[in-house]
């Protein structure tokens, strides 16, 4: 018997998967924008001088990279109800995507402000800037110039580990097409055409991020 | 059935974690050995073989996990391949961890100076040799930190075959929240083994690193 295969149920349903690919956008990119927001923010408390304050911040880091996402959004998905935070199974995943990918974007983060000068700092503090000039502007962008491309790469990461999200039924791509195979039984058809489209949505924020590379940090180092 | 989270409960997570392990060793065997052949077929001087690389690493690099056990899962079983469930998985991550292992790899023998080769060649060896003897060992010493900490992900990746249906940690964490509904307790204590088992490995490869890099100094 030999395999029949039956694409004309993927055809049908591609305007469905084809706004999964949008919910799989948005789910990331939301995601990314607060994993972003808790790299730089975790990279002042991971410098704390208050030890407490490290302390906490290093604990994050150590937890969010040695256990499974798909156990940190269940742990989120039961937990924040329970801390009467209600929020929907899609906002769920965005938290759970910001805090994972927070955790790994505060070491990149930190990696990239640790190789900027130290002179750097004091020649900003030096020429009149506040502290929080000097951070934005002479240590956060030369460090996030240079450590874009692990960034990035970590961001392309948490949007195929959005496909996790399908778990607590979050609307993204997985779940549309759990829900296609489903009413179909066409899983391999299925699933081996939205393979297919994460490969071309990492390929479109992969050309994505190195335009704003070439934007952002197109400024001479010497 | 509606029990409380006890003994009985935390051996069957338990035995879920003893699948855990064995599906990450399986993994890591097979990625390894597969790793190797994609490591070498990416440096290899034919320009064919390290596109056809190239393309495997970019293909498992760039789509999600979940996507790769399923297709294969489903795929076997449209070429009427009847596997059980753990061999299904494991195929699917021998081949997952193969395209990073390779990357890894790749990137290590690429790391050791040109010279390296050269002064093999110059002294008659061939490739098999050249391989066996002088780059491999060096290469394979310079990947230690990041195998190790691919290792990490590789474990944490196995959680994905609950998804599928294979009764490992994850899935067993779940069986146990749905029986004793208490899910917070129980993925609690799912994360803290893991957390057991990865956090070594992550120490380790750190402190390999801040080795090689103390070395490099």
């Amino acid at each position: 018997m030999g395999p029949k295969l039956d694409f004309s149920v993927v055809f049908d349903a591609l305007p469905a998967l084809l706004w999964g690919c949008v919910g799989t956008f948005q789910l990331a990119l939301s995601g990314m924008a607060l994993a972003l927001a808790i790299g730089i923010g975790g990279v002042l408390t991971r410098n704390s001088r208050r030890a407490p304050v490290r302390l906490a911040t290093i604990t994050f880091i150590e937890i969010i990279r040695n256990t499974p996402f798909l156990v940190q959004i269940f742990f989120l998905f039961f937990a924040l109800p329970g801390l009467g935070v209600k929020l929907d199974p899609t906002q769920t995943a965005i938290l759970a995507l910001g805090l994972n990918g927070g955790a790994y974007a505060i070491e990149i983060i930190r990696g990239g402000v640790q190789s900027i000068p130290k002179g750097q700092t004091e020649a900003g503090l030096a020429l009149g800037l506040h502290k929080g000039q000097v951070f934005r502007l002479i240590i956060l962008t030369p460090a996030l110039r240079a450590i874009f491309p692990a960034l990035t790469g970590q961001f392309i990461m948490l949007t195929l580990t959005s496909s996790i999200c399908s778990s607590v039924a979050a609307y993204e791509l997985t779940s549309v097409a759990q829900r296609i195979e489903s009413d179909t039984f066409r899983s391999f058809e299925v699933y081996f055409t939205i393979t297919g489209m994460y490969l071309a949505m990492s390929w479109i924020l992969m050309v994505g991020f190195a335009a704003i590379a070439r934007r952002q940090f197109n400024y001479p180092t010497r | 059935m509606n029990q409380t989270f006890g003994l009985p409960e935390f051996g069957f997570l338990l035995g879920g974690l003893k699948w855990t392990v064995l599906l990450s060793l399986l993994a890591f065997a097979g990625g390894g050995a597969v790793g190797m052949l994609v490591a070498l077929a990416r440096t290899a001087e034919s320009a064919l073989l390290r596109r056809l690389a190239i393309g495997y690493i970019a293909v498992f690099q760039g789509t999600p996990l979940l996507m790769q056990l399923f297709v294969v899962y489903y795929g076997l079983g449209l070429v009427g391949i009847q596997l059980p469930a753990w061999a299904a998985v494991a195929i699917g991550f021998t081949l997952n961890a193969s395209a990073f292992l390779g990357d890894i790899w790749r990137g290590a023998i690429q790391a050791l100076p040109r010279g390296q080769t050269e002064a093999a060649q110059a002294l008659g060896l061939h490739y098999r040799a050249r391989m066996r003897d002088i780059i491999l060992p060096q290469a394979l010493r310079i990947a230690q930190p990041a195998t190790v900490g691919y290792l990490v992900q590789l474990i944490k990746g196995t959680s994905l075959a609950a998804i599928v249906g294979f009764i490992e940690l994850a899935r067993a964490g779940q069986i146990v929240s749905n029986t004793t509904f208490e899910p917070i307790l129980v993925f609690g204590v799912v994360g803290a083994i893991y957390f057991v088992l990865c956090w070594p490995l992550s120490l380790y490869s750190a402190r390999l690193e801040a080795r090689f890099a103390a070395a490099m100094r």
